[in-house]
């Protein structure tokens, strides 16, 4: 897609990270979560973030996604510095344009299926007629739709990830994070929902970046960066770049 | 998020914990109730003695006595030591005054001379001694009686009829309501425009006795005792009673001054701070009356303090309920701030849940204590307490009754800091992983 645009024109990346580094604590005690991580995401893109148990790629999700601040380096959102924005821009940026997946669901269990799917739209202040409307076309589109009334505890696994993916949607965002979204599900109804994220890439051109250490998974994606002890290891995007690192 | 969608939000989360919220709720309703119940019995007994003292004390009249050696004492170290020369004892008057606290010297008539003379005074009566022995009416048989001397300043509070005329040549009384059944009257207005004779003994030993028609019947009051008298009917008891004796009337012990008509507050202090340097001590009957006042209020801040000790208590509860329930959602915070919620909303979404527990816990309070409160009141009157008529025992007030609703809320608002600010500080990431 952006290819069609004129090479002087070109638009910003979704997403951009420029030297970053987190660590935690100091002295004897300092982590390094990441080291000089530098990365470009562009619209469309679907990208895999790779890695082990404790490779930095949780934290690297969560400093893209803004929900956490770099110790160094900086983090471009459609190239504007994230460190420019006020709080409220950045509540704004997270609940406008991204959507969240979470392995273990986080939705709230006594609350009917349209309830939690309208959560990032009553946050964002919409009318309750208008949220609804939303919703029920976000949840149409899934397949959800005769769910919309029931509690979220009812459903079963495949359709509580369906329904947080739908939550995901209602905001219309153009990136959607997911960190290990199959990693509570069985196989087949793990498969079902990767189609489905994947199709919302390709169909809606939505930005996909998923936090997986599902080697599958990482391989139906564009691209695959992997992290090892807070480093990227390898970008299959960038071949030049994963050889300057080493 | 859009208030309302807060507000509905925080009632819907108040619920999801129903025993740990109904628990919470207990604790205010306990203190609600209690706040209420002492504040409307203090309201009610108040506003009985102050109906009460109303009734009784006409405006503009001081009642006036000698500093008492106990007076003066109050101002050296302990009481004054026995002068014969100076010294007289002193005892208390006939058909004595509820009002008078401490015993002192009779007025002379250089003392009322002196007393008159202030300026602010347009008149002087000395409270005249009177003593009657019986009441009778019709074939009915003598009843006891007695006549209040300081009748003059008293506003009867009337069940039938009208106020003594105080200018009327005519023997006048105002008959209290528990003489009626002896005196067989039907009712109170039965008894309005009869003639009943009174009997009285003179210092010579000899019998008399007087015609006196009932121009109201008075309620039984806290402070007047007997019956009241005008004027007219006063002076002629008090003469028949010294039998023409020179020097057989004893001077009065107090004398009523009365006030120029409308003084201010502050002249009226005035004419107090003369009366003081010249030796005497004036009060107005509402100071007689404030030490009662002052019982009442300091029962009622009693009973209160242990309300809002109750209510203290119920606090922490909230202050627990809130951080389990800061606790267990920390998760749903995460995601909240995750999608964008600001740590402001977060916050006032915990202290709205916090109010909306303090809003049910004082409505129910107030609610439960209007029903018994209402229901023991009821009860006492027709009871125990049916000779205090006039007497409503809890006076529940909208104003306090909403202040009670509005401190209780507060008291949850304050608590439900603690709980909601840590919950707002919650960082988006730490709530949300999970490995």
């Amino acid at each position: 897609m952006s290819s069609l645009t004129a090479p002087a024109a070109a638009p910003p990346p979704a997403l951009e990270a420029v030297h970053l580094s987190k660590h935690y604590g100091s002295g004897a005690n300092r982590f390094d979560a990441l080291s000089d991580v530098s990365l470009s995401i562009a619209a469309g893109e679907c990208v895999a973030i790779v890695g082990k148990s404790g490779s930095g790629k949780s934290t690297l999700m969560h400093v893209l996604a803004v929900l956490d601040a770099p110790s160094e380096g900086e983090v471009r959102i459609h190239g504007t510095n994230a460190r420019s924005l006020s709080a409220r821009a950045l509540n704004r940026l997270r609940n406008r344009e991204f959507g969240f997946v979470f392995q273990q669901f986080f939705l709230n269990a006594q609350q009917s299926v349209i309830d939690n799917v309208t959560l990032p739209l009553t946050i964002a202040g919409q009318r309750r007629g208008a949220r609804r409307e939303r919703a029920r076309d976000v949840l149409a589109s899934l397949d959800l739709l005769e769910k919309a009334a029931a509690k979220a505890i009812t459903l079963s696994g495949g359709q509580k990830q369906r329904t947080v993916i739908a939550r995901a949607l209602a905001g219309s965002p153009s990136v959607i994070f997911a960190d290990e979204p199959t990693g509570n599900l069985d196989s087949a109804t793990g498969a079902l929902v990767e189609d489905l994220l994947f199709s919302l890439n390709r169909e809606q051109g939505i930005t996909l970046v998923i936090v997986t250490h599902d080697d599958e998974l990482a391989a139906r994606c564009d691209r695959q960066v992997v992290l090892r002890d807070g480093r990227i290891v390898s970008d299959s995007a960038a071949p030049v770049l994963e050889e300057a690192s080493r | 998020m859009r208030t309302i969608d807060l507000a509905r939000t925080a009632i819907a989360n108040t619920f999801r914990s129903k025993l740990r919220t109904t628990l919470t709720v207990l604790a205010l309703f306990v203190g609600a109730f209690t706040l209420t119940i002492t504040t409307a019995l203090g309201a009610g007994v108040s506003s009985y003695i102050e109906t009460q003292v109303n009734a009784f004390a006409a405006d503009n009249v001081l009642l006036v006595q000698a500093q008492t050696d106990a007076t003066l004492a109050a101002e050296s170290d302990g009481p004054a030591e026995w002068d014969p020369e100076s010294s007289t004892s002193s005892n208390a008057q006939a058909g004595g005054t509820p009002l008078a606290g401490a015993q002192a010297e009779p007025l002379t008539d250089d003392d009322l001379d002196a007393i008159a003379a202030i300026d602010g005074i347009s008149g002087l009566d000395p409270v005249r001694t009177v003593s009657t022995d019986w009441v009778s009416h019709d074939e009915s048989g003598q009843f006891e009686f007695a006549v209040n001397p300081q009748s003059a300043v008293t506003v009867a509070d009337l069940e039938a009829g009208a106020q003594l005329d105080q200018g009327s040549s005519s023997f006048q009384v105002v008959l209290p309501n528990d003489y009626l059944e002896a005196l067989d009257f039907d009712s109170a207005d039965d008894a309005v425009g009869a003639e009943i004779t009174i009997g009285m003994t003179d210092i010579t030993g000899e019998t008399h006795e007087l015609t006196a028609e009932v121009v109201g019947v008075s309620r039984s009051s806290l402070f007047a005792s007997g019956a009241g008298a005008n004027n007219a009917l006063v002076t002629e008891l008090s003469s028949l009673r010294t039998a023409g004796i020179e020097g057989a009337d004893e001077n009065s012990v107090i004398a009523i001054a009365y006030l120029d008509d409308g003084l201010s507050t502050t002249e009226i202090d005035d004419v107090t701070a003369a009366l003081d340097d010249a030796g005497f001590s004036a009060q107005t009957i509402e100071d007689q009356l404030g030490i009662v006042t002052t019982i009442i209020a300091g029962i009622t801040g009693v009973l209160n303090a242990f309300a809002i000790v109750a209510l203290i208590a119920a606090a922490f509860g909230i202050v627990n309920t809130l951080l389990m329930s800061v606790q267990e959602r920390t998760r749903e915070i995460g995601l909240m701030k995750a999608m964008g919620m600001s740590s402001g909303r977060i916050f006032t979404l915990f202290s709205l849940e916090a109010i909306t527990i303090g809003v049910i816990g004082s409505l129910l309070g107030v609610g439960a204590a209007m029903l018994v409160g209402s229901g023991i009141g009821a009860a006492l009157a027709a009871g125990p307490l049916a000779e205090l008529e006039g007497l409503s025992l809890f006076a529940f007030e909208p104003l306090s009754l909403l202040g009670v609703v509005l401190l209780i809320s507060a008291i949850a608002f304050v608590s439900g800091a603690l709980p909601a600010s840590r919950a707002a500080r919650q960082r988006p990431i730490e709530s949300l992983r999970y490995e």
